[in-house]
């Protein structure tokens, strides 16, 4: 009788404490129609969800590959596939191991098989079909993709179907059919301004991965610094870095590229010439123009834009191209082009010389052309390091064939980037008038204008990113056709790694959507409750992604542990210098002794 | 002849030619000379002259001292030991195998603390905060202060001397008087629109220390949510917090405070009423006004602030302050009392009744004066606890006794002013109401023009910088009643993802402007020690943001050990694998295996 009793106490007290820590909040209910569950950032373009749920066993569930199709038998596919399925073997669960209920009696799903069926390239690239389909029934899930790149965003979707809900995983019954309105989604970071310590791209890529973003656009380099390690001319970073710390070696750059293919991202490198350059004056202070009198440039070293006119300047790019395309896998090479100044080049004889060789007059016209010139050149060396690469360039590019009025000196191959704008801040050019006259000329274009994250402002500010759509302007359907995507750009002058994230997410969230869903989803109060989902999930996935306005997440960023990151690593993990020798010359000896003893 | 082929090779692996290529100053130091200072202290101490004679420091033997007086007494090295302790570890900071020996240097070879007064538990308005520090040209550096709060001030001086110079550490000779100008320095943190978890209080704790910031303004809670855990009323936090992992409990609230006192910093918590009070009434419903109708509350329970129509209203606020007095240790208490709007009240029945009781007219100035009856009331209560207690108030509450006409609160309640005019808030300048507040008797702190939660793009500093709590019209009395100001950061869009870097180091510009004499007011000449400042403290693991294109020699984690990817740590490179080679080779000729 008494252990009866003692056990009906005990599992009413179970009960009771169970219903405790289930109870829901007040907060919650408040914020029930704020935050959303189990919803896909961004949205696809086709999704169907029912009510019928189905429970997932964090130790049985099985993520496949369907053996009888590429994802298995191609090896591009395979290695990437494999890697893919062990990345969301540890994304699609997150509930704790002891905050876990158990599914028994539940409707179970028990895996999701993965069927690829096309082929695989080794990288992922501008013409890479992205497209997707997931179904979720009683049968089991489903995903099927052409490519490995379109099962990564299948399985990125999957994994967002999943929510908690009382100590379980759970998915609806959900078909979907998904594939990106443009195939060109980036995000810029810059170097240049501050270094960027390689674990915080990487974390930045993760990011890229969970919204969907496709390229990362890398201005590794400007005036402030080079980082870019170059073999082929090591002065570069050697005196043009901020300190020997501050740099790239061509290992971090293999490192971020992997890291990045493997998520289905492309990375577009950025060198900017022919301004931006005072970095690479210091090792090479041959390859830039001099400005007289020195007032022009005021800084100490008087180095303007580089020097057109010497035939060594293009002798020198060439190598060092040569050398970027063999690390960067990407066939697109950013190379700048912005905010040329015309005094310096104005102010030098060598350069005005030049210009009397050619033909161009001593007016702003003829700078164009000169820039012209040198851009023409500088995209005919990118055409042979090899053939099939070709360039992006910003938007002064374009305006300056446009000033010449002959823009058979911009192969029609070359992307147009657009990032000016006009209004109290910068008077630029209005970019949707831009987009219009790049796209008329038959160029392809990518938007940068309105999304500018360096720029701040107190409050929710990712609706004012959300709704600027690139194809906001006057044209043709083969206009619009034109438009390739757009990219976030997040200058560093007041980021580094200190704000880099936070700063970067979920802003740039905002930006995703636009770019991968449909046109018509532009409603940035009915996206707000997926947002919170889509911030809360980052900072799950550990990602620290700002907040939004009042609110909180189940998982808060580092909530249930010490801070990881509180004191950063600065004392070297290696011993002194004598200690090192000496720990050193123990193992000779004993290596030696052992060896010795062996014979 | 093995011998000396072994010789050879043992000079060529040690010489570290490494060592003189590692240390070459980069073009981009050249530009950065005068923007980044070196061994420069912030915020800037009142009186300090430097030599440009320098000395090394030797991080293996370098000692603390303490004289034979109150710096030895068990009330002062209760504070005392521990920050020896923290400073032993922040004076030092070159990796091990990057320092170079200082022998044959002048070497200052260790720093006595003497304190002359007497010490107390906890830092307190009235504490001294002044020192003075001596580093000779030969023999020992010497620090005195008064209490162990001002030795804490010397000590973050002593460490901020310091300065990194071809892989020694380095400091000149100097002799500084130092004392602030405001003995009340703040920093608020809130904790209601976002929870933030207690290291990230801790961390901002230490940043605080090392600005010398003496006040945590805790704002704990609000509409939002209550995560402070009460013991006497559980349902507080327990239906008002977020989640139940999103509060505070009486423990961590003492180790806050503990941190925090050993750093010399007051705690002073913040239980915002009659408004702000949505999360209370989640557990307590019966606190708040019913609001009728329902409209006036837009949100699904229709509670507007506190009923202050009913004893147990005041009944509960006792048992509750109570209770709070006894975890937070200051002598002040935070009362709130900002933006409460009168609509609820004037639609409940209850409190109409009340107001024809005690003859308020059914008038703004009523309303003023129910609002100022509670907060007395409340006044009342801290007065009745046994160990002093005061209360701090925001504006609002001295400007509803200017609107009844009816001066009703202590004269010794601190009046907290934040309020200001443009086009984003149409309050009154800080200049307008000082002189008024001021010239009523009260004392003040200042908020106004450091609201470190509005951000817009570039260097902002500058601005919080420029702005002085005694930039009002009024005699010296009324300026002597301004004790100092606070820096809030409101968390609608902050939380433990952005909170560090948000605050600093833009924050250390309040933190110079309450601490520094007035006449320092060029932010510009302030420039390279604010570069060298934000740079320490990322250094000492506070994640302060850049202030435009720049770089710290020890960045944020450039060593890429991160909680996130483990990637492989540099290693040896090539040079360490060369000498390696060339050691094993030499081990070979000698033991002769070949």
């Amino acid at each position: 009788m008494k252990p009866c009793l003692a056990f009906l106490v005990a599992l009413s007290l179970q009960a009771a404490v169970a219903e405790w820590s289930y109870q829901t909040s007040w907060y919650e209910k408040a914020r029930q129609d704020k935050v959303a569950r189990g919803t896909v950032w961004p949205q696809p373009r086709s999704i169907d969800t029912t009510s019928v749920r189905y429970y997932l066993d964090p130790r049985s569930f099985k993520l496949e590959a369907d053996s009888s199709s590429a994802a298995v038998s191609d090896p591009e596919c395979k290695e990437v596939v494999d890697h893919a399925l062990s990345r969301y073997g540890g994304l699609l669960f997150w509930i704790p191991e002891e905050d876990r209920a158990g599914v028994d009696g539940d409707e179970i799903l028990d895996k999701l098989v993965l069927t690829i069926t096309r082929g695989c390239t080794r990288y992922p690239s501008l013409e890479s079909d992205e497209s997707y389909s997931i179904l979720v029934n009683s049968d089991g899930a489903t995903l099927r993709a052409q490519t490995a790149w379109g099962a990564l965003r299948g399985l990125e979707t999957f994994s967002q179907l999943i929510y908690g809900e009382n100590g379980k995983h759970v998915i609806n019954g959900t078909s979907i059919s998904d594939s990106p309105r443009f195939p060109h989604r980036g995000i810029m970071i810059d170097t240049a301004r501050h270094y960027l310590p390689l674990p915080f791209i990487l974390n930045h890529l993760d990011a890229m991965a969970y919204n969907k973003m496709n390229v990362l656009h890398w201005h590794i380099v400007d005036d402030q610094a080079f980082p870019f390690q170059s073999a082929t001319f090591p002065d570069l970073s050697g005196k043009g870095a901020y300190t020997r710390k501050h740099v790239y070696t061509p290992d971090d750059v293999s490192q971020v590229l992997e890291f990045a293919r493997l998520r289905g991202i492309r990375v577009i490198p950025e060198f900017d010439t022919p301004g931006h350059m005072m970095s690479w004056g210091q090792g090479h202070p041959e390859i830039l123009t001099r400005c007289y009198p020195t007032s022009f440039q005021p800084d100490i070293y008087h180095l303007g834009p580089a020097n057109p006119a010497r035939e060594t300047t293009y002798t020198f790019m060439r190598k060092l191209f040569e050398e970027i395309r063999q690390l960067f896998a990407d066939e697109y090479f950013h190379v700048g082009g912005d905010e040329v100044r015309f005094q310096c080049w104005n102010s030098n004889e060598e350069v005005h010389q030049f210009m009397v060789q050619q033909g161009f007059p001593n007016s702003t016209q003829g700078f164009a052309d000169l820039q012209g010139y040198y851009i023409r050149r500088i995209l005919e060396i990118l055409h042979q390091v090899p053939e099939t690469t070709r360039g992006i360039v910003w938007q002064e590019i374009f305006d300056n064939f446009e000033i010449t009025g002959d823009l058979t000196g911009l192969n029609l191959d070359t992307i147009i980037h657009v990032w000016e704008w006009n209004d109290t801040r910068y008077q630029g050019e209005p970019f949707r008038e831009e987009m219009a006259k790049v796209t008329a000329a038959g160029y392809r274009t990518i938007l940068s204008s309105c999304y500018y994250l360096n720029y701040i402002s107190y409050g929710r500010d990712w609706p004012q990113y959300y709704e600027c759509d690139p194809h906001d302007f006057q044209g043709t359907e083969a206009q619009k056709q034109l438009v390739i995507g757009g990219e976030a750009c997040l200058w560093a002058e007041w980021v580094d790694s200190t704000n880099f994230i936070p700063r970067m997410w979920p802003r740039a969230s905002a930006v995703a959507e636009r770019l991968w869903s449909p046109q018509d989803v532009a409603d940035s109060e009915a996206a707000s409750p997926r947002m919170e989902e889509q911030r809360c999930r980052m900072v799950r996935r550990g990602i620290p992604a700002q907040p939004q306005g009042p609110s909180y997440c189940e998982y808060e960023w580092n909530i249930l542990s010490q801070l990881p990151n509180y004191r950063p690593v600065i004392t070297s993990s290696g011993l002194r210098v004598t200690e090192g020798l000496f720990h050193i010359m123990f193992l000779d000896v004993l290596v030696l002794a052992v060896v010795k003893c062996l014979a | 002849m093995k011998l000396l082929v072994c010789c050879v090779f043992v000079v060529l692996a040690c010489q570290s030619t490494l060592a003189d290529w590692v240390r070459q100053p980069f073009w981009y130091d050249d530009a950065r000379r005068d923007k980044v200072a070196k061994g420069t202290v912030w915020p800037q101490p009142k009186s300090i002259q430097t030599s440009t004679q320098s000395l090394s420091l030797n991080p293996d033997s370098f000692s603390f001292t303490t004289t034979a007086n109150s710096a030895t007494s068990d009330a002062c090295k209760d504070v005392l030991d521990p920050a020896l302790e923290r400073y032993r570890a922040l004076l030092f900071w070159i990796p091990a195998d990057a320092r170079v020996s200082v022998s044959g240097d002048s070497v200052v070879g260790s720093l006595r603390v003497s304190i002359t007064g007497t010490c107390t538990k906890y830092p307190s308005l009235d504490s001294d905060e002044s020192y003075s520090l001596e580093v000779p040209s030969s023999g020992e550096a010497t620090l005195s202060a008064q209490t162990a709060w001002g030795a804490l001030r010397g000590l973050e001086t002593f460490s901020q001397l310091v300065y990194e110079v071809d892989g020694k550490h380095k400091l000149n000779v100097t002799t500084i008087n130092d004392e602030p100008r405001f003995p009340h320095r703040g920093v608020m943190l809130d904790t209601a629109r976002h929870f933030l978890p207690v290291p990230y209080i801790k961390q901002n704790l230490d940043a605080m220390s090392y600005n010398k910031i003496n006040v945590f303004h805790w704002h704990i809670v609000d509409d939002q949510s209550f995560p402070f855990q009460s013991k006497t009323y559980p349902d507080l936090s327990g239906k008002g917090a977020y989640t139940q992992d999103n509060v505070y409990s009486p423990e961590d609230v003492q180790s806050v405070v503990e941190y925090a006192r050993l750093r010399g910093i007051r705690v002073i918590p913040e239980f915002d009423s009659p408004g702000h009070m949505q999360s209370w009434g989640q557990g307590h419903p019966e606190l708040l006004t019913s609001c009728s109708p329902t409209s006036i509350q837009q949100d699904i329970y229709h509670l507007g602030p506190a009923n202050v129509a009913r004893n147990s209203t005041y009944d509960f606020m006792q048992r509750l302050f109570q209770e709070i007095r006894e975890v937070f240790a200051d002598d002040y208490f935070h009362l709130g009392g900002d933006e409460v709007h009168f609509q609820c009240w004037m639609s409940n029945d209850e409190i109409q009744q009340f107001m024809r009781q005690q003859g308020f007219q059914n008038t703004t100035e009523g309303f003023a004066q129910l609002e100022g009856y509670y907060i007395q009331r409340l006044i009342n209560v801290l007065n009745g606890f046994p160990t002093r207690t005061r209360g701090i108030v925001w504006q609002e509450i001295f400007d509803n006794n200017i609107l009844s006409g009816d001066f009703t609160i202590d004269l010794d309640t601190i009046i907290h002013v934040w309020q200001w005019n443009n086009s984003n808030f149409q309050g009154i300048q800080y200049w307008d109401e000082l002189p008024l507040v001021t010239a009523a008797g009260y004392k003040a702190i200042l908020s106004s023009c450091w609201y470190l939660n509005f951000i817009s793009y570039g260097r902002d500093w500058p601005e919080y910088y420029a702005c002085d709590p005694h930039n009002f019209t009024g005699t010296a009395q009324q300026k002597q009643l301004v004790i100092g100001g606070e820096a809030p950061l409101w968390a609608e869009w902050v939380d433990a993802t952005n909170v560090v870097a948000r605050l600093w180091p833009r924050a250390s510009a309040a933190a110079e402007r309450l601490w520094s004499p007035q006449t320092l007011t060029d932010a510009t000449a302030a420039s390279p020690r604010m570069e060298e400042h934000r740079c320490r403290m990322v250094r000492r693991g506070i994640r302060a943001q850049p202030q435009g294109p720049s770089y710290c020699k020890y960045e944020w984690n450039l060593a890429g050990e991160s909680n996130y990817v483990p990637t492989a740590s540099g290693a040896l490179g090539m040079m360490g694998y060369i000498q390696q080679l060339l050691l094993f080779c030499c081990l070979v000729l000698t033991f002769g295996f070949w």
